[in-house]
């Protein structure tokens, strides 16, 4: 007869002792600044937060010279340094969300989904009209885009990592040149080299190819890497089956890095979905819903929030909210897309 | 690696038994040379390799090599690490030439045809000439049924009853039993030893004439070595393998010849001795294969 056992964790078990020890350095900084809040002339939000900043700098370099033996000092500071990084910038993520979502919220309709801007004058009542034009000017801008800068994309990816040719350092090069150009040159040079010189009008066309200019370095770039990771066994195991070099990139090497090339292409969609001086330039902008983007200019989301913010009336201010809201749920649903395709049914165990 | 333990001497040779010269196909019968190495016949299935010389950039690592291999027949090729083995069965279905230093001089005959002359297409040698690495790599993103159909897709060969080849080449690998009921599961679900059937049956499905294997087993259980050794046996029937191995016992069981290749410090590897398997594992005529086979080195 053998006793049942219990199913036990016994490194989940926390001594009071180091529960405090990993507790204080988070609450000591906020009572240090509350203190000086409190008695001395620093005062505000600013005054805390400065503080606060002071005394968590202290105490990091302090608690682990307090607490601990010679040996796990470093490792405590480690620790502590760690969770205070992660603590601030999660902060500055979610304080961004909330001051982007709670307006955008507050002055949300459905009827802005629905309707677009042709009616809209300075100061309409929020429940006239709406931003529909600009959020499907985005979609077509940016679909078109990343339909022209993906395929460049994984092409120069495949120079690098599969033909491996002679112009590989180049190419390398460009690619870096080309992540570092301002967002505004990229539209400049579709002004300048196809709008000024009359081969084309302000249409969606050029935006996209603007926008095109500014993903191809983040889709090749994060394509190249996503390749480089399929291991050489595979490609010589097709070899070995008298693929040739086309057929094995096809069939073997892209679908193995399926999953990645889609990350690929989200990042590059994230990349300029919320790009708006280059499309100053090229999109223009529109009050009416333009579907076509090889003819007339089209509205896009960061356009719109760009003029109804320089528009400055309370209900336009309104709206511009509402549409970055929009855009930011158009960006989340992206990486959930890349997410659902990128789960691929034989990457699965 | 010196072993002088006599218990390890004692394991080496009584238990390897040879048994496998009485399956010799009839070409291979005659091709025995007074029971030494084989003749070059020349014929269908039939490898050879004459006077190849193997370099990396400026180094040789490969010298004078000459073996043949006589259609259905397995041969063993045995040696100590770092002596070349590998990269020798490399040149017989030209992956050597993917190494961008990679250089060679000689010829290797399939057929009796030289797989170097020029006017060769290296994908129609790789068809003839099939490939079974050391790892396991079937393709992550196919299906086990898609893997053991890619060769077919790969070169554009037309798959006829795809059904029927799927079972056939599973069944010669010694895993249809096994995966019968979930061809459509992912090929990384099996384990390691039903990956490299699987990479076996892959490689049977475009109808190879020769079949290199890399030390096949080298990453197995003993289980599934003892299942690809059987279907090692059942395979030499209708192709010609050759097959590198560490293993001496397997070695023994599975082959017919045995070429033993060796590098001296400081110097290119060569082949020291190529006869049949029977004859190297009990009469060894150089003294350093002797040593090798009986564990006292390598």
């Amino acid at each position: 007869m053998i006793d049942k056992v219990e199913i036990q964790k016994p490194w989940r078990e926390q001594s009071p002792k180091r529960v405090a020890t990993a507790i204080s350095p988070a609450l000591i900084p906020i009572l240090v600044a509350s203190i000086l809040v409190k008695t001395t002339g620093l005062d505000g939000k600013l005054g805390f937060v400065f503080s606060w900043v002071l005394a968590s700098t202290v105490t990091i370099v302090i608690w682990p010279v307090v607490i601990k033996k010679r040996a796990s000092r470093g490792d405590l500071f480690m620790q502590t340094s760690v969770v205070f990084a992660g603590g601030i910038f999660l902060g500055a993520v979610a304080w961004l969300f909330q001051s982007v979502l709670a307006p955008g919220l507050r002055a949300f309709r459905f009827s802005l989904l629905v309707k677009d801007a042709a009616t809209v004058g300075v100061d309409t009542p929020l429940d006239q009209g709406g931003l529909l034009h600009a959020i499907l000017g985005s979609l077509v801008i940016v679909g078109l885009a990343t339909l022209i800068s993906v395929p460049f994309g994984i092409l120069a990816a495949l120079y690098i990592t599969e033909v491996r040719g002679r112009l590989v350092p180049f190419t390398r090069f460009f690619i870096q040149a080309m992540s570092g150009v301002p967002s505004i040159v990229a539209g400049l040079f579709i002004y300048a080299a196809l709008i000024v010189s009359k081969v084309l009008p302000f249409t969606g066309l050029t935006g996209s190819l603007a926008l095109a200019i500014l993903m191809l370095p983040t889709v090749a770039r994060t394509a190249e890497e996503v390749i480089r990771l399929v291991p050489d066994e595979l490609r010589y195991a097709a070899l070995a089956l008298g693929g040739t070099q086309m057929r094995t990139v096809l069939q073997v090497v892209l679908p193995s890095a399926r999953t990645g090339l889609i990350t690929a292409t989200i990042l590059g969609i994230a990349r300029v979905a919320g790009e708006t001086a280059p499309l100053l330039l090229t999109a223009f902008g529109s009050n009416t819903t333009n579907l076509n983007p090889f003819s007339g200019t089209m509205a896009t989301l960061p356009w719109y929030i760009f003029t109804q913010m320089t528009l400055g009336t309370e209900n336009d201010v309104a709206r511009a909210w509402v549409a970055a809201l929009v855009l930011m749920v158009i960006v989340a649903m992206f990486f959930v897309l890349a997410r659902t395709l990128g789960k691929s049914k034989m990457a699965r165990r | 690696m010196s072993n002088n333990s006599p218990e390890r001497e004692e394991v080496s040779i009584p238990a390897i038994s040879v048994d496998r010269s009485a399956s010799l196909g009839s070409s291979a019968q005659e091709a025995l040379n007074d029971q030494g190495a084989p003749v070059a016949q020349h014929g269908a299935r039939e490898m050879e390799a004459q006077n190849l010389h193997i370099w990396f950039g400026n180094n040789l690592v490969l010298e004078k090599v000459d073996l043949v291999f006589p259609a259905n027949t397995v041969t063993a090729l045995i040696g100590p690490s770092g002596c070349g083995k590998s990269t020798f069965i490399r040149t017989l279905n030209r992956m050597h030439e993917l190494i961008p230093t990679a250089a060679l001089a000689g010829k290797v005959l399939l057929d009796g045809r030289d797989i170097y002359s020029p006017d060769v297409d290296v994908t129609q040698i790789r068809l003839k000439v099939g490939m079974v690495f050391q790892k396991p790599n079937p393709f992550p993103a196919m299906s086990i049924r898609d893997n053991v159909l890619s060769g077919l897709r790969l070169a554009k060969l037309p798959a006829g009853d795809k059904e029927s080849l799927v079972e056939e080449c599973l069944t010669r690998a010694g895993l249809w039993t096994e995966v019968k009921d979930r061809l459509s599961e992912p090929a990384l679900a099996l384990s390691g030893g039903q990956q490299q059937r699987l990479c076996i049956a892959r490689a049977l499905a475009v109808k190879p004439e020769v079949l290199l294997m890399d030390e096949p087993c080298s990453a197995l259980d003993p289980g599934s070595t003892l299942k690809i050794e059987d279907t090692i046996s059942y395979l030499s029937d209708s192709i010609t393998i050759i097959i590198v191995t560490h293993n001496m016992q397997q070695a023994a069981r599975v082959s017919d010849y045995t070429a033993f290749f060796l590098a001296q410090y400081g110097e290119p590897g060569r082949v020291v001795e190529h006869t049949t398997t029977s004859q190297i594992f009990s009469r060894p005529k150089d003294p350093r294969t002797e040593s090798y086979i009986t564990g006292k080195f390598g």
